[in-house]
């Protein structure tokens, strides 16, 4: 019952009864007129072919008079599928013809018969006159003569009829055919539809059931349902990918957070077995601070890319002046920089005015000069900030460039996610949280990084949209 | 100093307590926002700590209503929301500084203490002397005994921060606060090398050190 309902429910059953009923009443109202209008036409037919006829008893009377006239009908009477005729005398006693009754009160009238009669003819049997269903009818004029004899010239009106009754029958059959085929239709389309749906209901409860592997069913007649299953497909391909993504940073947190801890609980455990000195125990202690700050710090560079990633604030995205964080963040910098046997060099002029968060684009540039001086130190090396205005692309680019190892091309991509760290670099501190920081900081303005070679070096480019005040 | 500290988490609350009894300072603790806002409204005290997440009142809305009470006692927010915005909010609320949970102790002391002394109006005063080191805030001058000292304007800066809290332990991240107006986290040791650039400005050559560094919290000024 519920799936016979959920059949009626579809909007292939609401559009194939609409069709249905639509195409009935054209069928309905085409029928009837031109029934209609070919029964007028035949029956003005008869009119004619009558008058025609006692125009020419007309003629026949006038020159030969009554005696030649009755002669005249008696001989036409006579003919195969002849004409109806009757003369009668005044007291309605039948003289000649080939009407062997009338319904009464035909002939009281001159002129057309008001409607069509039944009438029946000699040969026929008397009683069919009092049966109106079986009778034959007829049009007819009446003609009274001065001494009262009446004459009737008419017609069968059974050509007319038949055809009128034809045209009823066609209706009826073409009408049933169209109910029964639209029946047909929408049985077999909404069954389809439904069928189609269900299999994607199916689908979609496996996936959501936690099979992210599965996919709606595509049919391959490329019609709105292959269309929808493909384009459903492809966001759940993303959320798949997304959801992979999402699993590989779990198991990196469980990882990484887990090495340090052990470490910290190691350390204490250490220091509890050895001999109780109370300068050891605080060294210990000093050491285990600086441990626990440091995972602190990790949770904190999480919390913030996720908080960066949800967009946060976005609405509350200041005109800054790219040009200046870049001058404040390199006279932070430079004399770290300058420590560690390198140069600095900024090269960006302004003003470059973006739609920015002064605090988030400043944490990004330090932490792409913190890993430049990290990986990408040389003797004498170089990190070199330049901006350029891409006009064009209504984007300013920023690079800080290294001269350092660089990172292979086959490599790029994914240094960018959480916690991904390179072999080489796992001896060096760090968490493999920055450039994520970095690539969700630029998402958030609306803008990409991309990591390029800086021959020798690793350059990376941060591109902001530019304000258009 | 007689501190209100105002924290749901009673264990949290103890440590504090001690904490601060051990730095010489006295501390009452309330649990929750009512008695928090009840006992800081009683009065007598010289600065609030106040957790920004608290059962019955939260802690913005006890800080602003002393506010408009016209309660200007220096208030500390305590909070796990440690993000821009959330201290934009904190501060606007009527707190005076705001703080990251989780925090080092020393952190805390060092910023309460600067709070008490924002209180006394240092910030006004046109010169600034640390043993024979005085900054002429008129003239943007310093010197040390005769000799004259060049500054760049961002080691001005560091200075004048240093000697205004002179007594006072300043720390590293407070110095990328109120010099850099940056409130992240830096990965390296950036501010130590501007401090040691600054140091060798204002010492070298001299026998006394002024700018004296100070194990696990930070830096200080003083003869």
């Amino acid at each position: 019952m519920s799936r016979f309902s959920s059949t009626i429910n579809t909007t292939a059953t609401r559009l194939s009864a609409l069709y249905l009923v639509l195409f009935t009443s054209c069928a309905v109202v085409l029928v009837f007129y031109m029934t209609g209008s070919t029964a007028r036409f035949l029956i003005n037919e008869t009119r004619n072919a009558v008058t025609e006829e006692i125009e020419t008893l007309g003629d026949v009377y006038s020159r030969g008079g009554l005696r030649r006239l009755v002669r005249e009908i008696d001989r036409r009477s006579r003919r195969p599928s002849a004409n109806l005729y009757m003369v009668a005398d005044h007291t309605g006693r039948i003289l000649a013809g080939n009407v062997l009754a009338l319904e009464p009160g035909i002939l009281d009238s001159e002129g057309w018969t008001q409607a069509p009669f039944g009438y029946a003819r000699y040969g026929d049997d008397v009683s069919v006159i009092n049966d109106p269903q079986r009778a034959p009818r007829a049009l007819a004029q009446v003609i009274v003569f001065s001494n009262g004899m009446r004459v009737l010239v008419g017609r069968d009106l059974g050509e007319p009829q038949r055809f009128r009754e034809i045209v009823r029958r066609a209706l009826i059959t073409a009408l049933t055919v169209m109910a029964v085929g639209g029946f047909l239709i929408w049985f077999f389309v909404g069954r389809r539809a439904l069928q189609r749906i269900d299999r994607v209901s199916e689908a979609s409860a496996r996936i959501v059931a936690g099979d992210l592997s599965g996919r709606l069913p595509v049919t391959g007649a490329n019609d709105e349902f292959d269309r929808l299953s493909e384009s459903l497909n492809s966001m759940i391909a993303k959320i798949s990918k997304l959801n992979d993504g999402l699993r590989d940073v779990s198991d990196s947190i469980a990882h990484d957070l887990k090495t340090p801890l052990s470490r910290l609980r190691n350390r204490a455990e250490a220091a509890l077995a050895g001999d109780p000195k109370e300068t050891d125990y605080r060294t210990v202690l000093e050491d285990m601070i600086v441990e626990a700050d440091q995972l602190i710090k990790v949770f904190n560079a999480l919390l913030l890319i996720s908080r960066v990633e949800a967009g946060f604030s976005k609405q509350k995205l200041d005109e800054v002046d790219l040009a200046v964080i870049v001058s404040e963040v390199a006279e932070l910098y430079e004399p770290l920089v300058e420590d560690a046997g390198m140069t600095l060099v900024n090269e960006v002029k302004g003003p470059l005015p973006i739609a920015g968060n002064r605090e988030l684009i400043g944490q990004a540039i330090t932490n792409l000069i913190d890993n430049a001086l990290k990986y990408g130190a040389t003797e004498d090396g170089r990190i070199v900030l330049a901006a350029e205005r891409d006009k064009r692309a209504g984007m300013a680019r920023l690079s800080v460039a290294d001269q350092g190892a660089g990172i292979p091309e086959s490599e790029r991509e994914r240094v960018l996610g959480r916690f991904v760290r390179l072999d080489e670099s796992r001896t060096k501190p760090g968490s493999g949280l920055g450039l994520s920081l970095v690539s969700a900081i630029v998402g958030l303005h609306g803008g990409t990084l991309e990591l390029r070679e800086a021959e020798p070096g690793l350059k990376a480019v941060l591109s902001f949209p530019i304000s258009r005040t | 100093m007689k501190v209100l500290i105002i924290e749901d988490d009673r264990e949290a609350a103890a440590y504090l307590k001690k904490a601060m009894a051990e730095a010489g300072h006295m501390a009452d603790v309330a649990h929750d926002g009512d008695e928090g806002y009840v006992m800081a409204d009683g009065g007598g005290y010289d600065a609030l700590v106040v957790d920004r997440m608290l059962p019955r009142r939260d802690g913005l809305s006890v800080i602003s209503a002393l506010r408009s009470k016209g309660d200007m006692t220096p208030a500390l927010v305590l909070s796990a929301l440690g993000e821009v915005d959330d201290r934009v909010t904190g501060l606007r609320a009527g707190g005076d500084d705001y703080l990251t949970k989780p925090y080092a102790f020393s952190e805390l002391l060092a910023r309460l203490e600067v709070l008490l002394r924002r209180q006394s109006g240092a910030e006004q005063d046109t010169s600034y002397q640390v043993g024979d080191l005085i900054m002429n805030r008129l003239a943007h001058e310093v010197r040390r005994g005769d000799e004259p000292i060049m500054l760049q304007p961002r080691e001005y800066r560091l200075l004048e921060y240093l000697m205004r809290h002179s007594g006072q332990v300043v720390t590293r991240t407070m110095l990328l606060e109120n010099v850099w107006d940056y409130h992240f986290d830096p990965q390296t040791n950036v501010i130590d090398v501007h401090i040691s650039r600054l140091r060798s400005k204002i010492e070298k050559g001299f026998d006394k050190p002024l700018l004296h560094t100070i194990r696990g919290a930070g830096y200080m000024m003083r003869e």
